[in-house]
């Protein structure tokens, strides 16, 4: 598991590929946003939803790399041979997850920077939203990716398939966003940590489960 | 034609002509009066198609993550058929349940679409449904189909439950017997309908739900029949 991990992280610091193509992604959203609002002024809420929408298409355009490259490179037979399904699975998780933290420390530190309307008031909620929402984001978007590398049009197909599954993630944490945004106490914010946690671990362990089919050909 | 095929045929139209018929009054006296319900009046008569409809939707994709599941353990292919069928119904019954929701919208609520935390599931399921249609038509090997869009709804299907049993119970909406409304709020929808529209309701679900089964077994056996004539045809062209 460990080894597939860190093969991927290898190969992805020797061609630096999908950073930055994601880096530039997110970059080219925020200044976007940035013009589309320039002289407005917006009200936080709406704020802390587009934070997440950035967030969502940012790990859309590169989650599903981790599964689409082995396709592309021929590489998955390979993997086949070396490991079991199951260190395949976690070491993909893994890999998703450290991009998804990553890329959402990047937009955060971005997002709170250069919008001037955003401002967080308590970021003990912020922080655990933002934690607990990459680890949905990560078990989700691995699976998604998993079963798309193995269809024809992956690059459409990747958000399509993605939105209705992340859904109840995207809702629950925009709240919790809009939570933080507006002083809420952990206690107050417990009803979204809940969800967030029983979304994660719902997804991952029948990830885990259904991982042997998409894998085996 | 089976006896309970005539007999679902004058079921629904009893059913029918009862829901859209029997006067609604302030204080109902004969059994085929129902009591007036505040703010609704005689738009409550929705409850008899359009809950029924969601009922039949939430049922059909069951039975697609059944025999979705049943493919995965079995590997036949009947039951990749059979779940790939009950969604389209499914599909076919959400469409039917959000219009003839969004129309009475514009009528209690006053716009088509009001982002309630129903509309919301409703609108997730519909894409859900569409994700799922979309995923098989990109595949062409057949058991790789099966398995990938088996895969898909279990746990689309997982994340189901979050929406329909969670979020109208935290959040605030306009359905009747979601938080915030006045009759009261519990975890499960306490319907005050009184015994007589109780009846009706029940009908009415029983009544579609026969309706599904047969829908489901029609479009199984058409399916199957086109499959053995796309084999002929091949073999002779």
């Amino acid at each position: 598991m460990l080894g597939v991990f860190w093969k991927d992280v290898r190969s992805e610091l020797r061609t630096r590929y999908a950073l930055n193509a994601l880096i530039m992604f997110v970059v080219t959203t925020l200044s976007i946003i940035l013009f589309s609002m320039a002289g407005e002024t917006v009200g936080i809420d709406v704020l802390a939803g587009i934070l997440w929408v950035v967030i969502f298409f940012s790990a859309m355009s590169g989650l599903s790399r981790t599964f689409v490259n082995e396709e592309e490179r021929g590489t998955v037979m390979t993997l086949h041979l070396l490991t079991t399904p199951s260190a395949v699975f976690f070491g993909k998780l893994l890999v998703n997850l450290v991009l998804v933290l990553f890329l959402n420390v990047l937009i955060v530190v971005l997002y709170l920077l250069l919008i001037n309307g955003f401002v967080v008031q308590s970021y003990d909620v912020f922080v655990l939203t933002l934690l607990l929402g990459s680890f949905g984001l990560a078990s989700a978007a691995t699976i998604i990716a998993a079963i798309v590398a193995k269809a024809h049009t992956k690059g459409t197909l990747y958000p399509v398939l993605s939105f209705p599954i992340l859904l109840p993630l995207l809702m629950t944490v925009m709240n919790g966003t809009k939570l933080a945004t507006a002083g809420a106490s952990i206690a107050e914010a417990g009803g979204e940590f809940r969800i967030l946690i029983s979304y994660a671990v719902v997804v991952t362990s029948a990830s885990y489960l259904l991982f042997d089919f998409v894998w085996k050909d | 034609m089976a006896w309970w095929k005539v007999g679902l045929g004058i079921w629904l139209t009893v059913v029918i002509v009862v829901a859209l018929s029997f006067p609604i009054v302030e204080y109902p006296k004969h059994w085929y009066e129902f009591p007036i319900i505040p703010g609704l009046e005689d738009r409550a008569r929705i409850i008899f198609f359009h809950v029924p409809a969601a009922w039949t939707t939430v049922v059909a994709f069951l039975v697609s993550l059944w025999y979705g599941a049943r493919y995965l353990a079995t590997k036949d292919p009947e039951a990749d058929n059979k779940s790939s069928m009950s969604a389209g119904l499914g599909f076919t019954f959400a469409i039917l349940a959000t219009i003839s929701g969004s129309i009475w919208a514009k009528f209690n609520w006053g716009s088509f679409w009001n982002w309630d935390p129903r509309e919301t599931s409703i609108f997730m399921l519909l894409l859900i449904y569409g994700a799922y249609f979309a995923l098989r038509s990109s595949i062409e090997v057949e058991d790789r189909r099966a398995r990938l869009s088996s895969v898909y709804a279990i746990i689309a299907g997982l994340t189901v439950p979050f929406f329909i049993f969670i979020m109208p119970r935290v959040m605030t909406g306009l359905h009747p017997g979601s938080k915030g409304d006045v009759q009261g709020a519990g975890p499960v929808v306490q319907f005050r309908m009184a015994p007589n529209m109780l009846v009706v309701f029940f009908a009415a679900l029983l009544g579609f739900t026969v309706l599904y089964v047969w829908l489901f077994s029609l479009s199984v056996r058409t399916s199957r029949v086109e499959a053995i004539l796309r084999r002929r045809n091949h073999k002779v062209g």
